[in-house]
């Protein structure tokens, strides 16, 4: 039913044009053969659930399947109209953007400065790394220790300055929870794509332009930063998807599994009611809402965004 | 060749092993449970315990996660033609089960005809019909079952100079004496189970519309009224005062500070009676869930919490009469007194209450008797239960609201107008999916 929505768009890493060589096949079925386990896996895994959930989105079934009644378009006028709906999906853009935003720009913060470093510099990039290898879930429960009411030392850190966190209490503590946690988990992927994008800048180029210009800000934002575009522009819609689906455990481990009062993303709440209260019509209308915004979301990345990146 | 032939007739043997030992097999029937933990450990001891005790029928405890977890694997399975026999449903699922027509054969039925005798009236009070239907007929078979009480510090009572209170007046009196002493008066647990439905209970209110929803799913509403409105200001102000701590919608959250001492009072469940004092340094008690003295009529029993096993459908007669015989195994007085002793679950029948009372077991732990003697307290029209579809994002809902209301995002009108808007909007929906 759901799945579909966990299933989402990995773009391939842009290659650039010149390498590709013009190939003909033998046969003109050997492409669509060589298609088939991808168009497959896409079928299976994402259009049937997905024509699933559009077709339980019309109704309200009793989840053991014994009886169901047609009630239109009820379950997204019910959702859209709940006052928390529209909290939940306010928060969800707010933490998408910071998650997003504040994992790219530290990575490239640590990234340029790692690409700087001569002696050591392979302690520190396994140092910068190693978080990648932890799993969200464990990532969460990190984050639980650390902010923890009764016995977080973070909580304790806050303290000295006068704030006193309350996760699970206060909404903003535990965003501000939430969004450490997804942003440290987030780091380490992209300083190595910012590193690896760093050091395939050519030497040459780099010298060149420390002749023509001193200061080492300027260079960065007018050489570096437009030859890192297009690392960027594929991280930058990594990371949208990151924050959007892959940051539920983390947020599963930091709410308990208890909603409470706590924020919580919108595909958490698809699992929350479909999962969670057997609301399989109301959960179904809020995949389809969450399908029609990733799709939209999908053509203005790729529309609007892509046009400003050029690939050398 | 003499090694491969020997393989072979290996092989042959062992199938033919297998097919015989089939044929004289006992009849296998899975139960499908939410228990972890010690509370595990002690399911699988009452497992173990049934099948050493005859011979016919072979019990598979599966431990499958949280309550919602449970239930959902249990929905999962049940569409797929996977089902267990016996499913543990809590309380919040209860209508949900319940309401699916045919989804499950009720314990009394399962009982009857396998020809074992079922009188109602053996069954304590408060556990009696909170998963009856209409009529009165058992559904589930009522497993774990605990009711909210408190729990007290002995030494921060003693040290403020106060007693227990019996009544939300009397801890207004107190709880100043117990803040100088250096002590959070008081924290709970689960604030729609303790301060809503066992509110209600208490109190003797009514809950919902349809005889707390009992009679149908049809045009089921939230009835809230003056007194459960009061209380949550006296809370909230207590709260500010710095008489009474919350510390979020988790559970543990909020027992936490009463294990360390922090808390003086708390108001958990029943059924955390073992763990309490396994952890706990200090000597602690428990009394009856407070009420309201002001509130006509109030003081009531409550009702249970926990969670209940239900038979499913669609399984042949064979393994039907192993649940059966089951369902007699574990509510014999032994087995409910081992479950009783071991987790602080009270017993159900009336028959492991006594057993537990001859064995000396109160004299011995006074404060374990608590939750029955709450439980079997004189009740009222609306002390049974309620029966409410999906209840447990209406929980959700109540948790949200009262989780605002604790950290000043709203104010107790508000609260309760959300709570009754957006639960009555679930309670709509929940009659549809049930095709009324």
């Amino acid at each position: 039913m759901d799945a579909g929505l966990l299933v989402y768009w990995w773009p391939a890493i842009p290659v650039p044009g010149d390498v590709m060589k013009k190939v003909q096949f033998q046969s003109r079925w050997v492409p669509y053969m060589l298609l088939l386990p991808q168009l497959a896996i896409v079928t299976i895994f994402f259009l049937w659930p997905a024509a699933e959930a559009v077709q339980s989105s019309f109704y309200l079934e009793d989840p053991f399947g014994f009886g169901s009644t047609f009630v239109g378009f009820e379950n997204f006028t019910d959702m859209l109209t709940s006052s928390d709906y529209g909290r939940v999906a306010r928060f969800t853009g707010v933490f998408t953007t910071l998650v997003t935003f504040l994992s790219l720009g530290i990575a490239l913060l640590l990234a340029v400065k790692a690409d700087k470093v001569l002696r050591g510099s392979s302690t520190y990039k396994t140092l910068l790394m190693w978080v990648y290898a932890v799993a969200p879930p464990v990532a969460g429960l990190i984050g639980v220790l650390l902010f923890d009411q009764h016995v977080g030392p973070l909580v304790d850190f806050f303290a000295m300055f006068g704030w006193k966190m309350q996760i699970g209490v206060n909404y903003f503590d535990t965003s501000f929870a939430m969004v450490s946690t997804a942003v440290w988990k987030q780091i380490p992927v992209n300083f190595i794509f910012f590193l690896s994008g760093l050091q395939g800048i050519s030497k040459s180029v780099q010298e060149a332009a420390s002749i023509d210009c001193r200061s080492g800000m300027r260079r960065f934002w007018t050489v570096t930063f437009p030859l890192l575009a297009p690392t960027g522009f594929f991280l930058l819609i990594i990371n949208i998807t990151y924050a959007f689906f892959d940051t539920f455990g983390i947020i599963d481990v930091i709410v308990k599994n208890e909603p409470g009062n706590n924020p919580v993303t919108l595909v958490y709440k698809v699992y929350l009611d479909g999962f969670r209260g057997n609301d399989l019509g109301g959960s179904s209308a809020q995949s389809v809402i969450l399908m029609a915004m990733v799709f939209i979301l999908t053509i203005i990345q790729f529309r609007l965004i892509e046009r400003r990146v050029h690939y050398t | 060749m003499a090694y491969r032939k020997t393989v072979a007739s290996l092989v042959a043997a062992a199938a033919l092993l297998g097919t015989s030992s089939a044929s004289y097999a006992a009849t296998d029937i899975s139960w499908w449970h939410a228990m972890g933990g010690r509370l595990g450990e002690v399911v699988v001891d009452i497992a173990n315990g049934y099948n050493d005790s005859q011979s016919a029928c072979q019990i598979t405890p599966v431990f499958k996660g949280t309550y919602e977890e449970t239930l959902t694997a249990g929905i999962a399975a049940f569409r797929a033609g996977e089902q267990p026999n016996i499913l543990q449903v809590f309380d919040a699922g209860a209508a949900t089960i319940i309401g699916a027509k045919g989804a499950v054969i009720p314990a009394q039925d399962i009982l009857e005809n396998a020809g074992v005798e079922f009188n109602i009236e053996d069954y304590i009070d408060g556990v009696r019909y909170f998963y009856a239907d209409t009529d009165g007929k058992m559904i589930g078979m009522p497993f774990n079952s605990s009711t909210p009480i408190l729990y007290y510090n002995v030494d921060a009572l003693e040290k403020a100079g106060v007693e227990a209170p019996k009544t939300w007046e009397e801890f207004a009196e107190i709880a100043p004496k117990l803040k100088e002493a250096g002590y959070v008066p008081l924290a709970q647990s689960h604030l729609p189970w303790i301060f809503t439905e066992n509110f209600k209970s208490r109190h003797n209110l009514q809950f919902a519309t349809n005889n707390n929803g009992y009679d149908s799913a049809k045009d089921t509403t939230l009835v809230f009224g003056e007194p459960i409105k009061n209380h949550f200001t006296a809370v909230k102000g207590w709260l500010d005062d710095g008489l009474f701590g919350y510390y979020g919608t988790g559970w543990g959250d909020n027992q936490t500070p009463f294990n360390e001492g922090k808390v003086a009072m708390w108001l958990g469940s029943s059924g955390s009676f073992g763990g309490i004092s396994k952890t706990v340094d200090f000597p602690f008690s428990a009394t009856y869930l407070p009420y309201w003295d002001a509130v006509d009529g109030a003081g009531t029993g409550t009702f249970i919490g926990g969670a209940a096993l239900f038979s499913m459908s669609g399984k042949p007669d064979a393994e039907n009469k192993c649940v059966a015989s089951f369902f007699q195994y574990l509510t014999s007085p032994e087995v409910q007194y081992m479950w009783h002793k071991e987790t602080g679950y009270v017993p159900i029948t009336n028959a492991a209450y006594d057993l537990a009372k001859k064995d000396g077991h109160y004299d011995r732990a006074p404060a374990a008797e608590i939750g029955i003697k709450q439980l079997t307290l004189p009740g009222g029209e609306w002390t049974k239960g309620y029966r409410m579809g999906f209840y447990v994002q209406i929980r959700d809902v109540m948790n949200r609201e009262y989780g605002k209301l604790m950290s000043g995002e709203t104010t107790v009108e508000d609260a309760f107008k959300t709570i009754e808007a957006d639960g009555n909007k679930l309670l709509g929906r929940f009659s549809k999916t049930i095709g009324n």
